[in-house]
């Protein structure tokens, strides 16, 4: 396996607070890996040590193969980045914060000028080249600064929540593009709090909290592992509840209450379903449904997503 | 970069070159709504001054008012024009826009960036002090042929503002601070400079602190240029400038890195 990232026993401390409590993982060369946990969870300053902006406390870092505490500016020729918070140039056009963004990087005028219709193609402003960018919608903003990132052509790209603030559809064009990416051999490298983005369109996902890496593999894996195929909700007073969880026992994997809900986890689902039916008690509320990431969170962490 | 002491020098490339031609495009777009200030307002002093007290005092030096005072009002322009792109402007782009972020993820580093930075407040200093030199030249009132060695002691007095100002904004957390900066450093230099009157007269303290600050000393290096007034002090005056810019020159790249990168 080629590696894109290798990162052992990374350590991040700031000040009193330690964000990144020595994580190790790896990340293949032409996979696409996401950090998913709530806020705080540590996957920003993760990423942001991966592009070299955020030096390690302690630990190894490797990115294609070089240290990011000694190669730095030969590894940042060969990323790109896509941070949370929009940082494009906001009184040049969009084409100019392409053809500018390309001279960080030594390409030519000529060669950029070369690449740049392809890449507005790509994202789909090109009919907004000429616009300056203060003038740009959100959605809009983060495609640029996706097409941005690539001005280099870089190996991998970091993109750290790159969906959040977006609306719906705004949200699915960046995954078709970012799909899109991954199959012409880009390796992404991506963080965020969506499961759904997760489970899309990652090949791994490494599940984080309170700076610590809880449960790392292919999204279904980690379903099926952690949380089994499907999950019975149920809504009603803690009596019932209580009194459910009871006569349904030996039926389910383990339950978990949540709020004013009580989930059971289990891969015979139908069967939990019928033997619910003929319990029936004073449920408020009852759903069967496929388990998810979000599950695997809940049940590692006791806590959801958000 | 990541890691040095604040003693150590990071190593500075071409880059920051590229980051001075991102300003300067910039710019380029906005310079007719920027020009205006900096150049009306020592053209005010010029006109209020030199010719309203004027009109009282006689001779400086056994020159006419206006004409002793309109050198000092090149350094000072120049200085103006310096501090506020290096504060307001500087801290536009570092916290609201986070250009220095967006140039950072690239093979540029962020010392590049400041130094880049700090070279574009010179090349306002160089600019804006040029212009007023033009301007009072058409006015006839550059008699020597030296005034041409002006842009010379734009740059390096540039280059000392530009680094005061970034220092500056190295250090605060809201632009709110910024007037601390102009009523204690710059608007006390303008005043005390030696620019509207010679210090001569002035309590010894007075002189003594005026010694210590920049400008005094690119006051006095730009009116003996303008003037035809020579004498070995401007060597002086030209190594303390110098000597300054270089001593001060790693402090605004280490505030930076350490407001920015935690």
């Amino acid at each position: 396996m080629n590696w894109a990232v290798v990162a052992e026993k990374l350590f991040k401390r700031y000040q009193a607070l330690e964000a990144v409590k020595g994580i190790s993982f790896r990340i293949g060369s032409h996979e696409c890996y996401g950090f998913l946990g709530p806020n705080g969870a540590g996957k920003t300053t993760t990423l942001k040590m991966i592009y070299g902006f955020s030096p390690l406390t302690a630990g190894k870092l490797l990115v294609l193969g070089m240290d990011v505490t000694a190669e730095l500016r030969s590894i940042k020729a060969r990323i790109g980045v896509v941070p949370q918070e929009d940082n494009l140039d906001p009184e040049l056009t969009v084409l100019e914060n392409l053809l500018m963004f390309s001279s960080y990087f030594g390409i030519s005028k000529e060669e950029a000028l070369g690449r740049a219709p392809r890449l507005l193609q790509f994202v789909e402003i090109e009919d907004r080249a000429n616009t300056p960018v203060e003038e740009l919608s959100g959605g809009l903003k983060r495609r640029l600064t996706i097409a941005r990132a690539l001005v280099n052509q870089p190996e991998v790209l970091l993109l750290d929540e790159p969906t959040t603030g977006l609306d719906p559809q705004a949200r699915r064009l960046i995954w078709d593009r970012l799909l899109h990416l991954k199959q012409e051999g880009v390796t992404i490298i991506l963080t965020t709090h969506y499961m759904e983005e997760a489970h899309r369109l990652c090949d791994r996902i490494a599940m984080m909290d309170l700076g610590e890496i809880l449960a790392e593999g292919p999204p279904d894996q980690l379903v099926s592992l952690h949380a089994g195929r499907e999950v019975l909700e149920l809504g009603g007073a803690a009596k019932q509840r209580e009194a459910i969880e009871k006569t349904l026992e030996g039926l389910y994997s383990h339950s978990l209450v949540v709020g004013e809900s009580l989930f059971l986890y289990s891969n015979n689902g139908k069967e939990l379903w019928y033997r619910l039916q003929q319990a029936n008690g004073m449920i408020s509320h009852q759903l069967l449904r496929p388990t998810n990431l979000e599950d695997v969170f809940l049940k590692l962490t006791g806590r959801g997503l958000d | 970069m990541v890691g040095l002491k604040w003693w150590q020098m990071p190593l500075i490339s071409y880059r920051s070159w590229l980051v001075v031609r991102r300003n300067l495009m910039v710019f380029k777009k906005t310079w007719l709504t920027n020009i205006g200030f900096n150049f009306i307002e020592p053209l005010l002093y010029l006109t209020a001054l030199g010719l309203g007290l004027g009109a009282y005092v006689k001779e400086i030096q056994g020159l006419p008012y206006i004409q002793w005072i309109a050198p000092g009002l090149i350094a000072s322009s120049a200085m103006w024009a310096t501090a506020i792109e290096t504060t307001y402007d500087s801290f536009m782009r570092m916290k609201y826009q986070r250009i220095y972020h967006a140039i950072a993820a690239t093979p540029i580093s962020l010392e590049e960036v400041v130094v880049g930075e700090m070279l574009f407040g010179t090349f306002k200093s160089l600019l804006y002090g040029s212009v007023f030199l033009l301007v009072i030249f058409i006015a006839g009132l550059v008699p020597a042929a030296t005034a041409l060695l002006v842009p010379l002691v734009l740059v390096i007095s540039g280059l000392i503002f530009a680094e005061l100002g970034i220092t500056w904004t190295g250090l605060v957390p809201k632009t709110d601070h910024f007037s601390y900066f102009f009523t204690l450093i710059i608007t006390p230099m303008f005043l005390f400079g030696g620019i509207f009157f010679p210090l001569e007269g002035m309590p010894a303290v007075v002189q003594a602190v005026a010694w210590l600050t920049p400008l005094y000393h690119s006051v006095q290096l730009i009116r003996s240029l303008v003037l035809g007034q020579y004498s070995w002090l401007l060597f002086g005056h030209a190594a303390w400038l110098a000597t300054f810019a270089v001593i001060f020159f790693r402090i605004p790249l280490f505030l930076v890195r350490k407001k920015l990168v935690q």
